[in-house]
């Protein structure tokens, strides 16, 4: 997958657990959870359709990667190749 | 400063198969509209079954409703519905002494039926099972997602009672009051058990699971045809305060809990027991203080098993046969089994009896069942009745609960 691609794959993630949020509007260099509702619970949701989806992994050490949506499609990029 | 021992109802949300609101529910309970469709149960092909169509982020955010259970959205839209309806100042009133009384029939079983479902679509791998199930399946859970929703900070129980867990809501509310727990009340019964294939399963493994060519035919309680029970989602829930408070603040009173009664079969996992049915309904009118004649309405549980509604008409009977002036219907007609809100949403359906003062019918009866019969069933037909007083609603369930609530007109 290209970098853009796999912004959208995180986008349409995050839209499916924070469904009452505006995901289009989001500063990819921000952190997400100062922009959305988000919580350690719907982390560990976006972790779990990562792996249901597109059978990536993300061991909880981690976790401090998906901070942004920028360091998720850095992070991501290379495990979805 | 001793408080008002006396209890009523001040406010009504529901969802039912044939309403989202108490006056749709009553009207299409008098027009004899059925809200039974056939719907396509997982593994199971199309059966008849109630659904609920209210709108579930009324009162919610998606996010939570995601989180949460389809028991706990029918519990939160129904406690909303109830508080508007009460019109009382809900943002202003101390929440530490507001509780939640929820009945169920079973809580669970939706949640774990989706997660081994996903479980199989993912070869058995257990790191897909969602970290949300527990939360979802905490016995609490329908109750405490109320009180989530509306930041109370009272005390929740979901009460689980089989069948009988609509009345056990009520009655858990008013005890609460009485036992000045409490000052307002949120209390009723919610049912998502149309949602899982594994109790239309087991009602079909029994050879209680109704069937019909027409859906809205299916359940046909006292009907010589019937054949079983149709599952239904439903909720509904009361705010109950005590008298002198819903009258200081000039609030509309539908009516007052005056008696109530639970007690235990202790003769079979399922079948009901036709004397101890009778026993709880003379204990409510023991505890209401007012004779069988003074009965207007007993709404049956009335389920459309075949030897299920023989046994509680007969309960009925024993009490009620002689009594010229009280008249019997069942409602599960028009919507089926609601399961867990049964009680608190077929009493619904009569209060408005007070007021309009028409008895709904019980309906899909067309050939009484010879053992079912008794004076004044009213089938089919709503009936018209001045000056009605008392109704007696009951409920019961599987491991031989039995629950009857005495609901008096406010005057």
């Amino acid at each position: 997958m290209t970098s853009e691609e796999v912004k959208k794959v995180v986008m349409d993630i995050i839209e499916d657990v924070a469904p009452d949020e505006d995901v289009a509007g989001i500063d990819e260099n921000e952190s997400l959870r100062d922009q959305l509702d988000l919580d350690s619970m719907d982390f560990l949701d976006i972790v779990m359709e990562l792996r249901k989806r597109h059978k990536v992994e993300v061991p909880s050490e981690d976790y401090p990667h998906l901070a942004t949506l920028a360091g998720c499609v850095t992070y991501l990029t290379p495990k979805m190749q | 400063m001793n408080k008002d021992n006396r209890i009523v109802i001040t406010g009504i949300g529901l969802t039912a198969p044939n309403g989202n609101t108490l006056g749709e529910f009553r009207k299409n309970l008098i027009e004899g509209k059925s809200g039974i469709t056939l719907e396509d149960i997982r593994y199971m092909g199309k059966h008849p079954a109630g659904l609920c169509d209210f709108d579930e982020y009324k009162y919610q955010k998606k996010k939570t409703r995601r989180r949460g259970t389809r028991a706990g959205s029918v519990a939160i839209y129904a406690a909303n519905e109830a508080i508007a309806d009460s019109k009382i100042d809900f943002e202003n009133i101390d929440k530490s002494r507001v509780g939640t009384y929820i009945g169920i029939t079973e809580h669970g079983n939706v949640e774990t039926e989706e997660e081994i479902f996903l479980l199989h679509q993912n070869n058995l791998d257990t790191t897909f099972w969602s970290h949300h199930h527990n939360p979802r399946t905490v016995a609490n859970s329908p109750a405490g997602e109320v009180n989530l929703n509306l930041g109370i900070t009272g005390p929740h129980y979901t009460i689980g009672s089989a069948c009988a867990g609509g009345n056990m809501g009520v009655i858990q509310g008013v005890q609460q009051l009485l036992l000045d727990e409490i000052d307002f009340a949120l209390a009723g019964g919610v049912s998502e058990s149309a949602q899982t294939f594994g109790i239309f399963a087991a009602f079909a493994a029994q050879g209680a699971l109704a069937s019909h060519d027409d859906p809205t035919k299916a359940s046909r309680p006292l009907d010589v045809d019937r054949n079983g029970i149709v599952i239904s989602e439903g909720g509904c829930i009361y705010t109950l305060e005590r008298r002198d408070s819903a009258l200081a603040r000039g609030a509309k009173i539908y009516g007052e809990v005056l008696g109530y009664a639970v007690n235990t079969d202790a003769t079979d996992f399922v079948l009901p027991n036709t004397d101890r049915q009778s026993e709880c309904i003379h204990k409510a009118l023991k505890k209401a203080k007012i004779n069988k004649e003074d009965i207007d309405i007993v709404n049956m549980h009335a389920t459309g098993t075949k030897v299920g509604d023989i046994n509680e008409l007969n309960a009925v009977k024993n009490v009620f046969n002689d009594c010229s002036d009280t008249y019997v219907n069942f409602t599960k007609g028009h919507i089926g089994h609601t399961m867990g809100a049964a009680g608190a949403l077929e009493l619904a359906g009569n209060l408005l009896s007070f007021e309009d003062g028409i008895i709904h019918p019980g309906i899909n009866v067309d050939n009484l069942d010879p053992e079912c019969t008794m004076n004044n069933l009213v089938l089919n037909e709503p009936k018209k009745k001045d000056n009605i007083e008392f109704i007696l609603n009951n409920s019961f369930g599987m491991l031989g609960i039995n629950s009857s609530v005495i609901i008096k007109k406010h005057s």
